[in-house]
């Protein structure tokens, strides 16, 4: 276990690297800078803020003094907010899009598999083909689509809710982005829950505990639920990466103060080390998870250990 | 088993159907009693402003903030020498009074006996020396300062080669500031408006740095003082009671949200999140003139919106008479009234209806359609393009807003008048900006400009032909001896006659087309009161109040 461990973070190090040198010079060869906007700067102003931020030096001289700073736990400071680190700005960004994210697989797996299962008990008749309508929907609607719709309908038609903002914090805040971000997860994980819980239902084994008399709840819980979710874990890993990058969208239409909306924002107004914080942050931050599934997958399927 | 999935099942149910349950916050359910109670003024109980405000603001120092929603925030937080009635008049701020010399060179302030920081401290003629300094000194990073370059010295201070206590800038005694200027410059009293002219509290600026535009460590003299700010989600002012004219504030806190999206800054208007809003959707429009008429308000607004030629590389080089015809035949009641639809002024000039400036207008605004569609195809044939040999031209717009189809609709009306081809071509902003700035690829492209100051000088300056922001490379040197002659005229009504003669020159010349003046749009719930519309399109939240609902 150790062993893949250390495999496993020394291979991390130059997917890093490959992740931040792609992305510190596309952001820099798209055209703009952090200091254009309509009304343009005289050209002493413009030549002294390039300066301060050393935008003047050669582009492989500012990688390597971000390399360096990075290495130091330096993200730099934000072009856009002008009196603001990239730090500050991922500290305060991170917990709303880990809240926003872990509440949506939160609701994802619960749902997801509670669907799944229920439709692979019902195999075939009414309830689960009602299910799998239901999740097929979900896979096929976009939650662009869906967000704005739940908002017509259940802010700003209702009144139930609010349209978008943190606000003071409140969590009707996080209904209706909660639900956006884990609808299409839900589809997913309730379609991989049936068709493994199907499978593992016609087993042999199952077959032996019922014929020892064993009552469904018991079979269900104790031993067909553990062989039945190894897919839907090593989903999660993909699940997670999908939730990141639908946070970006979700964030952007509720006007959520997370990384995502930090992202979008910041690529727009060529915030180059904004985005790169984020980038590094989040690249981190899936190859740990990925990590974390890897030995969770371990523990369910003694097959993986070797 | 059954029991225990059912549990499962419910919890799920549960959490969905989370959005059904009541809730203690969020949109207050609509009440039926009278906006404003019996006598239509009474006040609300909670006095909380919540206002809807674009892009987050980049910073609230206010000698580094440059956007339009960053000056929302710093006019509620700061107090320049001067201030903005409602209507937008200029009205004594931090200055009770002011005298100018004869020649316009300068200016006396006499500060107001009872101005004070948030923390208590009295507002001086230092704090105003102080500000103006480090406004212009290059290591501050200021993006506005050339707003400053009317003071003596301003300019080089600003490019590094004068120290900035060279600045045109003096403290006379305690209530006493002298500002000294270089040329006369009637629109300086508008200028002092601007958060780049506002003072700083140089104990709080020396002590906390970078980091003192930040909630706990910011000292204002406005009537709100910064309570809170989460990035991205909102900033909230609390009541400044040191502030001198405290006792005419009615709201104890104004919160600003920003919200980049117009159509979601409407979500949530509708949602009841919203008092006010920047801004208000195109398409919206026509909903919103049916359904919520009265919330709906919309006023002139500082700003022109044109296509500009390159007139550095053909088609457009040396094309006056080809530039006239594309520009007469656009209907811009139709494209007015059909596409950008919020009551847009049709433009067939440059400069918008600013204070003090009659408006130019070329012959042809006077037509009727059909003769200017005459006219331009007149004009057109004598360039030299025919049906065989018809123009072919590229459009340049940026991707975001309502631009793409008022393009479509442009390049319809020529090619019917005229059978003009034009290729649409669209860019994202940063991009937009960078090649419309090279004058290399362009040929025809959208240009619009928002006025820094109530005057036609902000917008007569940009086709100088050495302005930084002449993207049409439009260059007559007539129109420069104009301008520099309206620079040096102390008389206000000559120096704007020689404005309007300048403008008339442009015209001839055509290097844009003019299409529309803009308006301001928002969307204002009924029982905000004090709200009046000005073309500056400032609110000062002072101003406003919320009345009982």
């Amino acid at each position: 276990m150790l062993g893949l461990l250390r495999k496993r973070l020394l291979e991390a190090i130059p997917t890093l690297l490959v992740l931040l040198a792609g992305t510190f010079f596309l952001i820099r060869a798209a055209p703009g800078g952090p200091f254009d906007s309509e009304k343009r700067l005289p050209a002493e102003v413009e030549a002294n803020l390039r300066a301060a931020y050393h935008l003047d030096e050669p582009l492989w001289q500012q990688f390597g003094r971000y390399l360096w700073n990075l290495a130091h736990g330096d993200f730099g400071p934000s072009f856009q907010y002008r009196d603001r680190t990239v730090t500050e700005l991922i500290a305060g960004g991170f917990p709303v899009s880990l809240q926003l994210g872990a509440l949506a697989m939160l609701l994802a797996v619960t749902v997801g598999v509670t669907l799944g299962s229920l439709a692979a008990l019902r195999q075939n008749r009414p309830a689960d083909y009602a299910t799998m309508a239901v999740a097929m929907t979900g896979i096929s609607i976009p939650n662009f689509v869906l967000a704005p719709l739940l908002v017509l309908l259940f802010a700003v038609l209702a009144g139930w809710l609010p349209a978008g903002g943190l606000g003071a914090g409140g969590w009707q805040n996080l209904v209706l982005p909660v639900i956006s971000l884990a609808l299409t997860q839900v589809a997913y994980i309730a379609r991989l829950t049936r068709g493994s819980m199907i499978e593992v239902l016609a087993s042999p084994f199952i077959r032996t505990a019922r014929a020892q008399g064993l009552p469904m709840r018991t079979i269900l819980l104790r031993h067909a639920l553990k062989p039945a979710l190894i897919p839907v874990i090593s989903y999660l890993g993909p699940a997670t990466a999908g939730l990141i990058t639908g946070s970006v969208v979700i964030e952007q239409i509720f006007g959520l103060p997370g990384l995502g909306r930090y992202f979008v924002q910041g690529a727009l107004n060529r915030d180059y080390t904004l985005v790169m914080g984020i980038v590094v942050f989040y690249g981190v931050l899936i190859i740990l998870f990925n990590l974390v599934v890897d030995l969770l997958y371990g523990w369910l399927d003694p097959r993986a250990r070797q | 088993m059954r029991r225990c999935l059912l549990a499962a099942a419910l919890t799920a149910v549960c959490l969905l159907s989370a959005a059904c349950a009541p809730r203690d916050a969020g949109p207050a359910p609509v009440s039926t009693t009278r906006v404003g109670g019996a006598s239509g003024t009474e006040l609300a109980a909670v006095q909380i402003l919540r206002r809807g405000n674009g892009t987050e603001p980049e910073s609230l120092d206010p000698h580094r903030a440059e956007g339009v929603t960053a000056a929302n925030v710093l006019r509620d937080l700061f107090e320049g020498l001067v201030t903005e009635a409602p209507d937008g008049t200029l009205i004594p701020g931090a200055a009770e009074s002011w005298t100018v010399s004869a020649d316009g060179l300068v200016y006396t302030f006499r500060l107001q006996a009872d101005g004070r920081w948030s923390n208590g401290d009295p507002v001086t003629a230092e704090d105003f020396v102080y500000g103006l300094r480090r406004s212009a000194d290059p290591a501050t990073l200021s993006e506005y300062s050339a707003i400053l370059y009317p003071l003596e010295n301003a300019a080089e201070v600003v490019a590094g080669t004068l120290p900035p206590d060279r600045l045109g800038v003096r403290a006379i005694d305690a209530q006493t500031l002298e500002l000294r200027l270089h040329s006369p410059t009637p629109y300086l009293l508008g200028l002092l408006t601007h958060a780049s002219t506002y003072p700083v509290h140089r104990q709080s600026v020396e002590q906390h740095g970078a980091r003192f535009a930040r909630p706990g460590n910011l000292v204002s003299n406005g009537p709100f003082r910064l309570g809170e700010w989460v990035v991205q989600s909102h900033i909230r002012l609390l009541r400044n009671t040191y502030y001198r004219d405290d006792a005419h504030t009615t709201l104890d806190e104004v919160w600003y949200y920003p919200v980049d999206n117009a159509e979601a800054e409407l979500n949530r208007y509708r949602a009841g999140q919203f008092d006010m809003t920047e801004t208000v959707p195109a398409r919206q429009i026509p909903w919103l003139r049916q359904n919520l008429p009265d919330e709906l308000h919309i006023a002139p607004y500082l700003g022109s919106y044109v296509f500009g030629f390159n007139t550095t590389q053909p088609p457009f080089r040396d094309a006056p008479k080809l530039r006239k015809a594309l520009a007469l035949a656009l209907d811009r009641e139709i494209l007015t009234s059909k596409i950008s639809g919020a009551g847009e002024l049709p433009a067939y000039s440059w400069v918008p209806p600013v204070s003090g400036y009659t408006q130019q207008l070329p012959d042809w605004a006077r037509w009727t359609q059909a003769e200017r569609n005459a006219e331009a195809q007149r004009l057109y044939s004598s360039a030299g393009y025919s049906a065989s040999r018809p123009l072919r031209m590229q459009l340049l717009y940026n991707t975001e807003g309502n631009h793409r189809r008022l393009a479509v609709a442009m390049a319809a009306m020529w090619r019917e008048v005229l059978g003009v081809e034009t290729e649409l071509l669209n860019q994202e902003w940063q991009v937009f900006l960078q090649t419309r700035r090279s004058r290399i690829d362009t040929q025809l492209f959208r240009y619009g400009w928002i006025g820094d100051y109530n005057d036609p000088y902000t917008f007569a300056e940009i086709l100088e032909s050495r302005h930084g922001l002449n993207d049409m490379g439009y260059s007559n040197p007539r129109y420069d001896a104009l301008l520099a002659a309206a620079a040096r005229e102390a008389d206000p009504v000559r120096r704007m006659d020689t404005l309007a003669e300048a403008e008339r020159v442009m015209l001839e010349d055509m290097p844009i087309i003019p299409l529309y003046f803009y308006v301001s749009k928002k969307m204002v719930k009924p029982w905000v009161a004090g709200l009046e519309p000005n073309i500056m399109d400032h609110h000062h939240s002072r101003h406003l109040r919320i009345l009982k609902h």
